[in-house]
């Protein structure tokens, strides 16, 4: 078996979980200290696009955008010297925008779970208000913030449609499991399909047990 | 001192109110949906009314004329929510920290003071899902006094207890306030908490402030229909004058003699369920005797509850072990002129 794949897999869902959670994160707080309903509406919609979009339409505007011969993506690369469409770059793309609207509608679901009375609270209590997001929103937000980073990470693991776009299917670089387990399906290659299933079945059952475990955990913390 | 101004639109009523409280305890008394909790809200700076001024011991919290709005951290207030708003990721011993500066080297200090003084030792490391209800109280007090707060909002406090628990956290609320020397602000919609707790009353509806006066002189005297219902005074009817000293009740069909002079202005007369006095045999001529016909006895643990034809409803006591209304109802009831309320307003 080759086992390019899966580290490619595996670097791409890791790397492109951390640029989700820290962005869904960001999105979410600030979405939910935006005072205007209208605005609110707006942006959440423009940042859920991804998630109820087909993936292959998403794939398509991000190669409208990150193309070799459009404007960013000329720039990255007579500028910077970055090509992204077609690169292993383009896999953490294709991930990271993909679910990032897991991370940020779970993050914004836990934000506003949070008892209002306590960010309240906090600000008469004189906290600063980055204290009160790092001690009191995010801290009492983490059980939803971490199950929202799982399913991310699983979403990103998964990821096909859009990575086939703007990477392709371009073995030991931007061949991820998903995009395998096609090939070699398509190739009449079964038994070498097996493997890679068996791989993405294990590592997106793992992912949900340490989501529900880290679930349980604070639970334990906070009840008698 | 606190003086506020407070105007702001509300979706069913305006909120628009003006007070000010000394050292001591100002009680807010209103039904339910009044505005007192937004008003508490307003001096903490929790919502931006539309209009007016707030000053705290000099300090302008807020002015919209002066466009000054200061942030509820620099206000100084101590917020006592109705569920407490403890930290649920922080041990007791965080909570009462969490409002201490971090430069504040006397924090631990405090915490530890605050700890002993509401009986929370032993509970430091405890997180507040793990605490009683009253424990709970005891620490979200601690927390606000370790702040040393300018002022202490208490948005009705013994709303979500269980009714064993209040007595006790009543009297340890009282002790509470009585040691602090600044002002607080109480919300609440029970009677009973107002007259126990407060000072001064504000008796509030619809936003709008419908008297306020010393609490003892209020219960005493409520002047309007409306703040004689509010204060607990369950027989109201509407009534005319007929003497210097007399009244007509017109619904319960009796003329009163009340101890006070009678103005032009009042529109009703109020009784309240405890003050009716058992008279056995009547004398002639002895004024304010109401004839009792065809009672409606409903027994509860500790009273009589004595319903008349006329709609006159009188409270007597009993004890838990006798449940015969037998030598209970009298012939007739009597109303000391002192107790005989002369109400203005109109009576809803």
């Amino acid at each position: 078996m080759d086992w390019s794949p899966v580290w490619i897999s595996i670097k791409t869902a890791s790397l492109s979980i951390v640029i989700t959670f820290f962005l869904g994160i960001l999105a979410a707080w600030g979405i939910v200290s935006c005072k205007s309903q209208k605005a609110k509406m707006v942006w959440d919609g423009i940042l859920t696009m991804p998630l109820v979009l087909p993936p292959t339409v998403a794939g398509f505007f991000l190669l409208y955008i990150f193309g070799v011969k459009r404007p960013l993506g000329s720039l990255f690369l007579n500028v910077f010297g970055i090509k992204i469409a077609f690169s292993w770059g383009a896999t953490v793309l294709a991930a990271a925008v993909i679910s990032f609207p897991l991370m940020y509608r779970s993050a914004r679901g836990a934000f506003e779970q949070v008892d209002e009375n306590l960010v309240a609270a906090a600000r008469t209590l004189g906290m600063s208000e980055w204290q009160i997001f790092s001690r009191v929103l995010f801290a009492n937000a983490m059980p939803g913030i971490v199950s929202g980073g799982v399913l991310a990470f699983a979403r990103g693991l998964g990821e096909f449609g859009a990575t086939a776009m703007i990477a392709g299917n371009i073995a030991g670089k931007t061949r991820t499991l998903p995009l395998a387990v096609y090939s070699e399906v398509a190739a009449g290659n079964m038994e070498k399909a097996y493997g890679y299933v068996a791989v993405i079945v294990a590592i997106a059952f793992c992912a949900v047990l340490l989501m529900n475990w880290v679930g349980a955990k604070d639970e334990r913390k906070r009840k008698r | 001192m606190l003086q506020a101004e407070i105007k702001k639109k509300l979706r069913e009523f305006t909120l628009d109110l003006s007070f000010q409280a000394g050292n001591g305890c100002l009680g807010i008394l209103g039904p339910s949906g009044c505005g007192k909790s937004m008003t508490l809200k307003s001096i903490a700076g929790i919502v931006t009314p539309d209009e007016g001024n707030i000053l705290l011991n000099g300090k302008i919290l807020f002015d919209s004329e002066k466009k000054i709005n200061q942030k509820p951290q620099k206000r100084k207030v101590g917020y006592l929510f109705q569920n407490y708003a403890l930290f649920p990721n922080m041990t007791v011993e965080q909570n009462v920290m969490a409002g201490l500066g971090k430069r504040d080297r006397n924090s631990k200090k405090k915490t530890a003071a605050m700890i002993k003084r509401f009986r929370l030792e032993g509970l430091e490391k405890r997180y507040p899902g793990q605490l009683s209800g009253g424990q709970q109280q005891r620490a979200a007090l601690a927390r606000i006094l370790a702040y040393e707060p300018d002022v202490i909002l208490l948005d009705e406090p013994f709303s979500a207890m269980d009714a064993h628990l209040k007595e006790g956290l009543k009297l340890e609320l009282e002790q509470v306030l009585k040691e602090y020397e600044g002002t607080a602000v109480l919300v609440t919609h029970d009677r009973d908490e107002a007259y126990q707790l407060c000072d001064h009353l504000m008796l509030l509806d619809s936003g709008k402030v419908m008297i306020q006066g010393e609490t003892r002189d209020l219960f005493a005297h409520p002047v309007t229909c409306h703040s004689a219902r509010l204060t607990g005074c369950k027989n109201i009817s509407r009534a005319v004058k007929t003497g210097d000293h007399q009244v007509k009740a017109l619904d319960w069909g009796v003329e009163l003699t009340a101890a006070a002079k009678v103005e032009d202005r009042i529109t009703a007369v109020g009784v309240r369920a405890h003050d009716f006095q058992p008279v056995w045999e009547a004398e002639e001529g002895i004024e304010n005797l109401i004839p009792v016909q065809e009672p409606i006895i409903t027994e509860m643990p500790f009273e009589w509850y004595i319903t008349l034809k006329n709609g006159l409803w009188w409270k007597t006591s009993k004890s838990i072990h006798h449940h015969s209304p037998a030598n209970v109802i009298p012939p007739w009831l009597y109303v000391p002129p002192e107790a005989v309320l002369l109400l203005e307003g109109e009576l809803e």
